[in-house]
C-alpha cells in the first residue's frame, strides 16, 4: 500500500514537472550543446562557401594565442574581483546600518532598490554623461571641491575607464548585496546578542563571533550571484565604452566575434570558455556553502 | 563633553552619513532629470549649470518623435508580460512537485535548474539566433519571448519552490484524508496559498525581462520591434551624442520603475531575499 502511494507520488511529480523540463531541455540545454558543437567547427557566416568543417579543438588553441582574447579575459577577472570586493564591503556596511532602527530607514531601503531596478543600459548612459569630459557632473563636483585642478577626460584613459566602470557597477549592485545581507541579519535572534553582552563581549567581538557566522551562507549566496553577473558583464561595457581603452569584457569580445565578424566557430569557443569559467565559479561557491544550500 | 552631547553628536553624524548615501544613490537621477529639462545651450555650459534658467520640454518630444519610443515601451511591455505569465504558469506546477512531493533525484534536478538560471546569455545567443532565423521568428514577439523563458522559467521555479516549501505540511495531509486528487490539491489549496508570493516572483521576472539586453539586441533588428534597453542604447549615432534626448528617455523609463519599486517595495524584497536566503 505504502509503496504504491509512493509510486503514485513519484509519477505525479514527474508529470507536473515535465512541461518545464521539456521546455528547458529544448531552449536552454540544446543551445548550449549546439554552441559546443559549433565551437569544434569552422563556421564563418560571411564565407558560406567554406562549409562546416570539423576542426577539433583548433578554435580553443587559437584562443590562447589571441592577445585580444587573453586581454579580455584578464580585464574581466580584474573587473569581477574589484567590483565584487567593493560591493561586499559596501553591501555589508549598508546592511549593518539598515539593521538599526532609525528615522527614514524605509526611505533608504526604497531608494537602494531603484538602481537595481533600472536597466543597465540606462544606468550606463546616465553615468557616461556624468563622466563627460566637458559637461559632466563628475568633473564639475571634483573641480568645485578642489580635488582636481582641471577637467579630465575620464573615459579616454585606461585607468579612468576602469574606475568609471567600477563606480557605475558598484552604484547599481552594492544595494542589492545590502538587501540580501540585511535579510540574513534580520534572522539573527536578539537573544544571542543579549547573552553575548552579559558574557562581556564588546561590539566587535559580537560581530565576529555571532554576526559573521550567522550570515556567512547568505553572504556566500549573494557573492555567488554578484560574481557570476560581474564575470558575464556585457551591457555596461557595451554601452559605456564599447570596449575601448582595454575595457573589452570577454562576453563583449565573444559577441563581437559572433554577431559582428560572424565567426561563429571562434565566437562559440569563447562563449563555451565563459560557460566553463562560470561553472567553475559556481562549483567553488557551492563547495564553500556545503550543506547550507538547499 | 557629557554623555548626552556625545550621543547627539554620534546620531547626527550617523544621519549625515545616511543623507550622503542617499545623495550618492539619487544624484545620477536628479542630474539626469535636470539635464532633460535644460535648454540645449545650458547642457553644454562650462562650468556646469545645475539648474535650468527656463524649463525646456523639447527633449521629451524628441524622444517620441525622432524615435519610435512608444513602440519600444509597448514591445518591452508585451514581451516582459507574456514571458512573466508563461514562466509562472509553467513553473508553478514544477515548483509544487519540487517542494512538496517525495521522489528520487529531486536535489539533482533542483541543482540543474539553478545552474540553467546561471547560463551565460552569450553562450546560447548564437544557436538561438540560428534556430529563430530558420523558424522565421526574428523580429517577432515570440522570437524574444522564447529566449526570455530560458532565464525567466528557472528563476520562477527557483523562487516559487522556496515559497512552496515554507507552507505547513498539514494543509495537504488534511486534503489527502478528504480524498482530494493531486490536481485538486494543487489548484484548490496550494495555488491560492502562494498567490501573494506569486506576485513577488512575477515582479522580479518582469523586471528581469524588461531589462534584458543581449537577446533583445540580437533578435530584434527592426527598429519598430526593439525593446526599451536596446532602443535607448542606440540613441547615440556616429554624428552626435543627443544628451538631452537620452536624459529625457532615461527619465521616461525610470519614473514608472521608481513608482513600481516604491509601491511594491515589500513584495520585491520578499522575492529577492527568498531566492538568496535560506532559513
Amino acid at each position: 500500500m505504502k509503496s504504491s502511494l509512493q509510486k503514485q507520488e513519484t509519477r505525479d511529480a514527474w508529470i507536473m514537472m515535465s512541461p518545464a523540463i521539456i521546455i528547458l531541455l529544448i531552449i536552454a540545454v540544446y543551445p548550449i550543446v549546439r554552441t559546443f558543437w559549433i565551437s569544434l567547427h569552422e563556421m564563418v557566416l560571411t564565407d558560406p562557401g567554406s562549409g562546416f568543417p570539423f576542426i577539433g579543438i583548433e578554435n580553443y588553441t587559437k584562443l590562447f594565442q589571441d592577445p585580444r582574447a587573453l586581454a579580455s579575459i584578464a580585464f574581466t577577472f580584474k573587473f569581477t574581483i574589484t567590483t565584487v570586493v567593493l560591493e561586499l564591503i559596501i553591501g555589508v556596511g549598508l546592511a549593518l546600518i539598515m539593521n538599526k532602527k532609525f528615522k527614514g530607514r524605509g526611505l533608504v531601503r526604497a531608494a537602494i532598490l531603484i538602481p537595481w531596478a533600472i536597466p543597465t543600459t540606462v544606468s550606463a548612459l546616465m553615468w557616461k554623461f556624468i563622466y563627460n569630459d566637458q559637461y559632466g557632473l563628475f568633473n564639475d563636483v571634483l573641480f568645485r571641491f578642489g580635488i582636481i585642478d582641471e577637467y579630465k577626460a575620464w573615459l579616454s584613459t585606461e585607468s579612468g575607464t576602469f574606475m568609471a566602470l567600477v563606480i557605475t557597477d558598484v552604484w547599481k549592485t552594492a544595494p542589492f548585496m545590502a538587501l540580501l545581507v540585511l535579510a540574513g541579519l534580520q534572522m539573527i535572534p536578539d537573544e544571542l546578542y543579549e547573552s553575548a553582552k552579559i558574557d562581556g563581549a564588546n561590539a566587535f567581538q559580537a560581530f565576529v563571533k555571532i554576526t559573521l557566522p550567522m550570515v556567512k551562507s547568505t553572504i556566500l549566496v549573494a557573492l555567488l550571484f554578484r560574481t557570476l553577473d560581474a564575470f558575464r558583464v556585457f551591457d555596461l561595457v557595451s554601452v559605456m565604452t564599447g570596449g575601448a581603452n582595454g575595457s573589452e569584457s570577454v562576453s563583449l569580445y565573444a559577441y563581437n566575434n559572433l554577431m559582428k565578424f560572424l565567426d561563429f566557430g571562434y565566437g562559440s569557443a569563447l562563449s563555451i570558455l565563459i560557460f566553463i569559467i562560470v561553472f567553475i565559479i559556481s562549483l567553488i561557491y557551492m563547495k564553500a556553502l556545503g550543506k547550507n544550500l538547499a | 563633553m557629557d554623555v548626552k552631547t556625545a550621543r547627539i553628536l554620534k546620531s547626527s553624524l550617523f544621519y549625515v552619513m545616511v543623507v550622503l548615501f542617499l545623495v550618492f544613490i539619487m544624484l545620477p537621477f536628479i542630474w539626469q532629470f535636470l539635464t532633460s529639462i535644460k535648454p540645449l545651450s545650458e547642457i553644454a555650459s562650462i562650468p556646469a549649470k545645475w539648474f535650468p534658467s527656463k524649463i525646456n520640454v523639447q527633449f521629451y518630444f524628441n524622444v517620441f518623435e525622432k524615435h519610435p519610443f512608444a513602440r519600444y515601451l509597448l514591445n518591452s511591455f508585451i514581451v516582459a508580460s507574456i514571458t512573466t505569465f508563461l514562466s509562472i504558469l509553467i513553473g508553478a506546477s514544477a515548483s509544487y512537485a519540487l517542494a512538496r512531493l517525495r521522489f528520487k533525484g529531486k536535489k539533482v534536478l533542483l541543482m540543474a535548474i539553478l545552474s540553467i538560471s546561471m547560463f551565460p546569455t552569450i553562450s546560447t545567443v548564437s544557436p538561438l539566433f540560428l534556430i529563430l532565423k530558420s523558424l522565421g521568428l526574428l523580429n517577432t514577439y515570440a522570437g524574444l519571448i522564447i529566449p526570455y523563458i530560458t532565464f525567466a522559467l528557472p528563476l520562477s521555479i527557483w523562487l516559487l519552490t522556496n515559497f512552496f516549501s515554507q507552507l505547513p505540511k498539514s494543509f495537504e495531509e488534511a486534503a489527502i484524508l478528504d480524498g482530494c486528487t493531486r490536481l485538486q490539491i494543487f489548484f484548490k489549496i496550494m495555488l491560492p496559498l502562494i498567490k501573494p508570493a506569486t506576485f513577488s516572483v512575477a515582479l522580479l521576472v518582469f523586471i528581469n525581462s524588461w531589462n534584458e539586453y543581449i537577446y533583445g539586441l540580437t533578435f530584434m533588428t527592426d527598429d519598430n520591434m526593439r525593446t526599451v534597453p536596446v532602443g535607448i542604447s542606440l540613441f547615440p549615432s556616429n554624428y552626435e551624442l543627443p544628451w538631452g534626448d537620452m536624459a529625457a528617455a532615461s527619465i521616461v523609463v525610470t519614473v514608472p520603475l521608481i513608482i513600481l519599486v516604491l509601491v511594491f517595495q515589500k513584495r520585491i524584497i520578499a522575492g529577492l531575499t527568498s531566492g538568496g536566503v535560506k532559513e
